[in-house]
């Protein structure tokens, strides 16, 4: 089936060479920090992880994203997300290769990596999150690739691989907290010494991870006769915006612990963060702009009216991610290291290396997603699933009644630009 | 093949003995990689623990000469940035005890300048957090590492609750004066994580930690579990406190204050 992504239009393959550039760039800065060591990153002995692990953290919420999808339809049978499922389940290998990636040009010795498995050491989290990693990038793999290629061959798909997709629906849940667990439970780090950072990464997951993935399938609307129902969306959108919800809910908690009780602890990182101390206030812009987006993307999903308007979903979502990504790929880490172990502030902030192997990273991701996605809907266009009908709604939409009405605003071409803007 | 089906075997047992055990094998598969061998006048000890006079060692002055013994003994890299390595150095009162400070304290005792290195906790979270058992607690409380065994994931650095820990971001040979180096401590390479170890390789021998026998008796070293030892004797006779009481995580390193 990989053929088929070998097969594009000149503006697909301006595409690809475009993140191989960024990647070959990346890649000669990484050698770089192979040979030099983690000097080139801005982190340092009080700040002792930094913006590769940040990005890892955010990208295992991309992972478990899929799971809104896949989980509506296997355990409620909802039928209209029934062809978007493999979507999830793509986005969610690219992701968990961008997550082991961003270990790996974390650690400091890449080549004995192994030690991990030859010494395994069920007391670390570290030890618990490669393996929950590494399983449901297989059970992605394996569930995602089986049923497209019984699609292509027009058979149903086996009955093996359902017990498979309704674990990895429960795995889904498991990396996340896993991942939690890393930062949670760490007696000198007030701000990660929470019993509900696990649920806010759950919550923060799944406003998050779906935004991207929903961002990513009305880019993939754009270029190609793909097209998701309606219903399908308008689902998802909901589950964004009561999973946002949630997840500033559980954040305000955060506050409200640790300022009613006083701790002096609790307190610093948030006080450190929103408003700055001893001088530091890096961060304080960054938080505050994350206060402020995370505002108006509720303000635009809350309501009906504006959450089911297409013209502003997209927008709505861009200020979401931002807004969750400042939350937790950035505020998260920084807080946690800061106020040091001695109530001092060691400033941290990538360098411009470190960006580039980030980038490296991402554009890897970009790069499977592509190339996955392109082959999901050149199946989707060979058997008419979810296919674009003339009026704008999508071939799974049974309720289309275009025919009759024509709906200026939800023309396709008005809508598929305002997707790209 | 044998070897595959060794660590298999490790593998699943260890997965199935859990969470629960896991500090118990964390010791067992731990211990023993010491970089020397114990020789035949080695000092044995329970529970080694340190009690540090800051009556006596309490200047800038006083700790950096410890910590250039330490350092040349161990041959610590002197990196001049923030990524620098540090097995021992000094700090204000308020750094070290960040719990305990108050306004009216005696402004001596406020002023004073407090030596701090790894604590050799009693429920070490670097050891916790470790996926590799680079870092591992000795029978005799002293909390090791195996260089060799790191991986450089710096889990251990975010662990500790008292910034104990250093990694080499660089080469940390550079910064090192070839003529100056002590041939019976290694050197590490990049890439891995270290902290001060007790002088384990000097206990082997039946010397005292460097930083103890150049602090003119006013650092004790000594085993807790003996209750005629001289750390116990001072720590009978002296009002003593440990840093982050609230970690539990029981340090070795005491201050009288
Ligand atoms: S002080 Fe830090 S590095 Fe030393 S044993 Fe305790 S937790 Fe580990
Ligand atoms: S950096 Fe080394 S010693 Fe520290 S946790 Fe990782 S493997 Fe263990
Ligand atoms: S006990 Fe040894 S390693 Fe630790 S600070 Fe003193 S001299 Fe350095």
């Amino acid at each position: 089936m990989l053929e088929r992504a070998l097969k594009g239009s000149p503006r697909y393959w301006a595409w690809i060479g475009f993140l191989l550039v960024i990647i070959g760039a990346g890649a000669l800065v990484w050698i770089n920090q192979l040979t030099v060591g983690l000097k080139i990153t801005g982190m340092n002995r009080d700040v002792s992880w930094g913006f590769y692990i940040a990005q890892f953290t955010y990208l295992v919420g991309l992972a478990a994203s899929g799971v809104m999808i896949v989980l509506p339809y296997y355990f409620h049978k909802y039928k209209p997300n029934k062809h978007m499922v493999i979507f999830g389940e793509f986005m969610a290998i690219a992701a968990c290769i961008m997550c082991l990636l961003f270990i790996i040009v974390d650690i400091g010795q890449p080549q004995r990596m192994m030690n991990m498995i030859f010494h395994p050491t069920p007391n670390s989290i570290l030890f618990w999150d490669m393996i929950v990693l590494n399983g449901y990038l297989f059970l992605n793999l394996m569930c995602g690739w089986v049923c497209l290629e019984h699609d292509r061959m027009h058979l149903p798909h086996p009955k093996w691989v359902k017990p498979f997709i309704i674990i990895s629906i429960v795995w889904a849940f498991s990396i996340h907290t896993v991942t939690a667990f890393l930062y949670q439970g760490l007696p000198g780090r007030h701000y990660w010494l929470t019993a509900i950072l696990a649920a806010r990464f759950l919550a923060s997951a799944f406003c998050s991870g779906p935004a991207i993935l929903l961002l990513v399938l009305k880019i993939t609307e754009k270029v190609t006769t793909f097209k998701m129902p309606r219903r399908a969306v308008a689902t998802l959108t909901k589950i964004i915006a009561y999973a946002m919800v949630v997840n500033m809910f559980f954040f305000l908690l955060e506050v409200f612990t640790s300022f009613y009780s006083n701790l002096p602890g609790h307190m610093h990182p948030i006080v450190y963060l929103f408003s700055g101390a001893h001088g530091h206030h890096e961060l304080v812009p960054w938080m505050w702009t994350f206060i402020a987006f995370a505002a108006i993307s509720l303000a635009l999903l809350i309501p009906p009216k504006l959450r089911n308007n297409q013209k502003i979903l997209p927008w709505a979502l861009v200020i979401l991610v931002i807004a969750t990504w400042i939350d937790k790929g950035l505020g998260l880490l920084i807080g946690g290291f800061n106020p040091t172990p001695f109530d001092t502030i060691t400033p941290y902030w990538p360098t411009g290396k470190e960006l580039m192997v980030s980038a490296m990273i991402y554009a890897s991701g970009a790069l499977v997603v592509t190339i996955l996605f392109k082959i999901a809907t050149s199946v989707k266009e060979e058997l008419g699933d979810s296919q674009a009908l003339p009026c704008g709604c999508s071939t799974e939409d049974d309720d289309c009644d275009c025919g009759s009405v024509a709906e200026t605003e939800e023309a396709p071409a008005a809508e598929a630009a305002e997707a790209t803007a | 093949m044998k070897n595959n089906r060794r660590n298999f075997i490790k593998l699943a047992g260890l997965a199935a003995a859990g969470l629960c055990v896991a500090p118990k094998t964390t010791l067992a598969s731990g211990g023993g990689h010491s970089p020397v061998k114990p020789g035949a006048n080695a000092r044995n000890a329970k529970r080694w623990a340190m009690v540090v006079d800051t009556r006596r060692i309490n200047t800038d002055e006083d700790i950096k000469a410890l910590q250039d013994v330490c350092h040349a003994v161990h041959n610590v890299p002197d990196v001049p940035t923030n990524q620098n390595i540090m097995w021992i150095w000094s700090a204000p009162y308020e750094e070290c005890f960040p719990e305990q400070h108050n306004p009216y304290l005696d402004d001596d005792v406020k002023e004073r300048s407090y030596m701090l290195l790894c604590n050799h906790c009693d429920n070490p979270p670097c050891v916790r957090v470790c996926p590799t058992k680079a870092t591992f607690k000795r029978p005799d409380g002293i909390v090791a590492m195996d260089y060799h065994r790191c991986i450089g994931c710096r889990y251990c650095m975010a662990g500790c609750p008292y910034g104990s820990r250093s990694f080499n971001f660089g080469e940390p040979r550079e910064y090192l004066d070839p003529t100056k180096l002590n041939p019976e401590f290694p050197t590490r390479m990049r890439g891995v994580v270290e902290k001060c170890n007790f002088c384990v390789e000097r206990l082997a021998k039946g010397l005292q930690p460097a930083c103890v026998e150049a602090s003119d008796g006013a650092i004790v070293f000594g085993d807790l579990a003996d209750k005629d030892s001289d750390v116990r004797k001072v720590l009978r006779e002296n009002f003593t406190i440990r840093r982050k009481p609230t970690a539990g995580t029981e340090p070795s390193v005491y201050y009288i204050i």
